[in-house]
This record gives structure tokens, sequence and C-alpha cells, in this order.
């Protein structure tokens, strides 16, 4: 997988790694600082925007040709998903109203980031490599050819999504309890309805959204992110037997198929279970924005 | 793990997808599943509903071959009864006609020994009268004795 990333002068795994995690930008070279908002990650957004379109053509397809008779196999995938989320929705979230929303979302947000997190099961090098040969035929220097292939890898767009699950939250709260009743609610809990309390009640309040949002974002970044360096490790074990020689090589060429297979396995579990904990906690938080303290 | 505008852009397509979702993908899905969960139940209502019609049509059916049984065999009864009677009028008509003829018989025999004997009364009568002619022939004139000849055949 790795080994035709080491060229001739071969970087060093630190290179490696850090080529392997600096996105293709608007600048196109790394991000100096870590915040900054005149950047834009193409790769992330083209392959999020690919997988979301992909994800909404399947749904529509599957939409299109539904019917109350026999469902085909595809037909019955679909709809289990749909069963899946529709049942955890009505659970979570009660007004029938807001479920019309919310649960699309969910079920839209589901596989689109199931989809994303499945994009780090394609080999680490594959996309990148092809990348590389693109952009040196462009005429540019493949050294500086950077691609990273899983958006969900990508703080930006868990971030997105987990603010844009934020801005439902805070839409439902205001439209549930009225903007009187949520304001009265941020400042009277959870601890009580005190004037002295009340500028604790708000900072609580807020820790909590911005705690919620972050944690919600952070979760399915980092184990995408972790997820890929382990990748990247596999793969740069099995690269090390061109330069280590002697018997040491093989076994770690073996050594890579070995832990590449175990690791990917693992993670079809992992990809599936952190886009299913991003779905269920979307409802949550929704489903809270719908309670009054 | 650098935050720049792809935020911005992430949260966007978020949002277009989800609305997309929303009002293309969800309605038909959930539609179809409510109407086969209708179809379903119907059918399952159908089909009880079939199977106490069923039970309903035994029990009828049985009910219809017992009475149906119970009619034949009162019609048989009935038939055996009308036969006995039949055959015992018939019985009762041959006697009367059977007495009947044997009293004509009777009556008819009775006649003829009557006629038989007023024939035969006629015919001593005139024998007597005629024996009796050949032996007064020589004694007695018949004219003379025709009262007294009469009287004797009325004793007869």
């Amino acid at each position: 997988m790795s080994t035709e990333a080491i060229t001739e002068h071969g970087p060093t795994a630190g290179e490696y790694i850090v080529h392997h995690l600096t996105h293709l930008n608007s600048t196109g070279h790394a991000q100096e600082s870590i915040v900054q908002f005149s950047i834009l990650n193409f790769d992330t957004l083209f392959y999020s925007l690919l997988l979301g379109l992909l994800t909404v053509f399947i749904l529509h397809r599957a939409a299109r040709k539904a019917t109350p008779g026999v469902p085909g196999r595809f037909q019955a995938a679909v709809e289990i998903l749909v069963e899946l989320v529709s049942n955890q929705a009505k659970d979570l979230i009660h007004p029938e109203e807001s479920r019309r929303f919310v649960a699309p979302l969910a079920l839209t947000v589901f596989i689109w980031i199931f989809l994303m997190n499945a994009m780090d099961l394609l080999p680490v090098d594959l996309l990148p490599r092809l990348w590389e040969g693109v952009f040196g035929a462009a005429g540019g220097d493949p050294r500086h050819a950077y691609m990273r292939v899983v958006p969900t890898a990508d703080l930006n767009a868990t971030l997105g999504m987990s603010i844009g699950v934020l801005l439902v939250c805070l839409w439902y709260n205001v439209k549930i309890k009225g903007i009187g009743g949520w304001v009265h609610e941020l400042f009277s809990a959870p601890f009580g309805k005190h004037p002295l309390l009340a500028p604790i009640n708000f900072l609580m309040q807020l820790i909590e959204f911005a705690a919620k949002t972050l944690s919600h974002g952070m979760r399915l970044f980092g184990n995408m992110y972790a997820g890929e360096i382990v990748f990247m490790l596999i793969a740069l074990m099995g690269a090390a037997w061109t330069t280590g020689g002697g018997v040491s090589g093989p076994l770690l060429w073996i050594g890579q198929v070995v832990a590449g297979s175990i690791w990917a396995v693992f993670h079809i579990l992992i990809i599936t279970l952190q886009a299913f904990i991003f779905m269920m906690l979307t409802l949550v938080y929704v489903g809270q924005a719908h309670e009054s303290h | 793990m650098n935050l720049n505008s792809t935020l911005y852009a992430q949260l966007v397509v978020f949002f277009i997808l989800a609305w997309f979702t929303m009002k293309f993908v969800w309605p038909p899905i959930v539609k179809a599943l409510d109407e086969r969960a209708k179809k379903v139940a119907d059918g399952l209502a159908a089909a009880e509903r079939g199977r106490h019609d069923l039970e309903l049509a035994t029990r009828r059916s049985v009910e219809a071959l017992r009475e149906g049984k119970e009619k034949s065999a009162e019609v048989l009864a009935q038939a055996e009864r009308r036969a006995a009677q039949i055959v015992e009028e018939a019985k009762t008509q041959a006697k009367v006609e059977a007495d009947r003829i044997v009293a004509g018989g009777k009556a008819e025999a009775e006649q003829e020994i009557l006629r038989a004997r007023e024939a035969l009364r006629d015919q001593v009568a005139a024998l007597a009268v005629a024996g009796a002619e050949k032996i007064l022939r020589r004694e007695i004139n018949a004219k003379v004795h025709a009262d007294l000849l009469s009287a004797i055949k009325q004793d007869l």
C-alpha cells in the first residue's frame, strides 16, 4: 500500500505522516495557524459533497421506487434504516411536527457520515497517490500534492455538522418555548430561579451548549483521525521492509497485511458505530431542546 | 486539526442534504411503510374474517345435513305408514267387494231357486193335472171338476 509513497530519496516516517495529514486547501500548502477562515479545504469539500450527493441519490432512488407492496432488497434495506431512525426519533422527540424535519435530518446524517467514515477503508495511499500523479502530470510538484480522503477526519467537517445540530437545537428551543420562555430557562435552569443564581445558571447553560457541540464534533473527528493515523502507521510498518532488509523485511510486510486486515475489520465497527452515535446524539440533543426544565 | 471556512461550507451542505431528504426522500418511504402496514393489517383482518366465515359455514352445513337426514327419515316413515294404510284400505275394499259379489250370487241363486221351484210347481201341477186328467178321463169330466183341480193346484 504505502511502498509507492516512498520515492527514491524516500521521505522519513514523520514526513510521510505529515504529508498525509495535510489538506489540499486553497493556499496549496499546510495551514499555518489553528484558525484561519480565509482557507478552504478542497479535499474535504469535494469528498463530503460527493458522498453527500451519493447519500441523497441512494435515498432518492429508494424513495422514488417505494411501493406499499412487496419491497425489493434495496428498498427493504433503505426501509430498515428509515425504520431505525424513525423509531429512535419517536422515542426521543415527541412532537410529530418536529420529527418531520429532524428524523430525515438524522437519517441523512447517519448515511452520510457512514459513507464519509467508510473512506477510511480505502487503502491510505490509493487516492493521494493518484492525485500525486494527476498533480505531477499537470506540472505541479508531486511532493506538494496533498489530499486527505476522509472528510470526517477533518475537524471542519465534524464541527460544521455539530454546529448545524446546535443551530437546530437553538431553533427548536425558541420554537417550542418561545423567546421569553427560553431566555427564562437560560437564567433559571439548572439551579433554580433566584436572582443570585441567574448568572451561574446562564454560565452553566452556555457551557452545556458549548460542551455538547464540541464533544459531538470532536468525538467523531477524534475517532476517524485516530483511525486514519493507525492506518498510516500500519502502512509505514510495511514500508519499512524496503529499508530494513534482512529477515525483518518480509516479516514487516506480513505484519502490515495482518495488522491492516485486523484494523480494517475493527474499523468497520467503528465507522458504523460513530455514524450511529452521531445520529443518536443529534436526536438526543434536539429532543432535549424540546424539554422544559 | 485546523479550523477554516470548510466548516461553514460543511454546515451549509449539512442543511441542504437534510432539507432534500425531508422534502423528497422521507415522505414517500414513510408513506409506503405506513400503507404496507395498513395493507398487512387489513390482510390479517380479512384472513380472520375468512376463518370466522368458514367456521360459520361449516356449522351451517352440519346443521343442514342433520336436518336433511331428519327430513328424509320422516318422509320414509310417512311413506311406510301410507303404504300400510293403502294395503289396509285395499284389503277392506276387497273384502267388501267380495261380500257384495257373494251376496249378489246368493240372491241370484235364491231367485233362480225360486224361479225353478215356480216352474217345477207349474210342471208338477200340469203333470198332476195330466195324470189326473188321464184318470179322470175315464171317470170325471174335466169341466165339472175344474174348480176342484185348481184348488189342488193352489195347494201344491
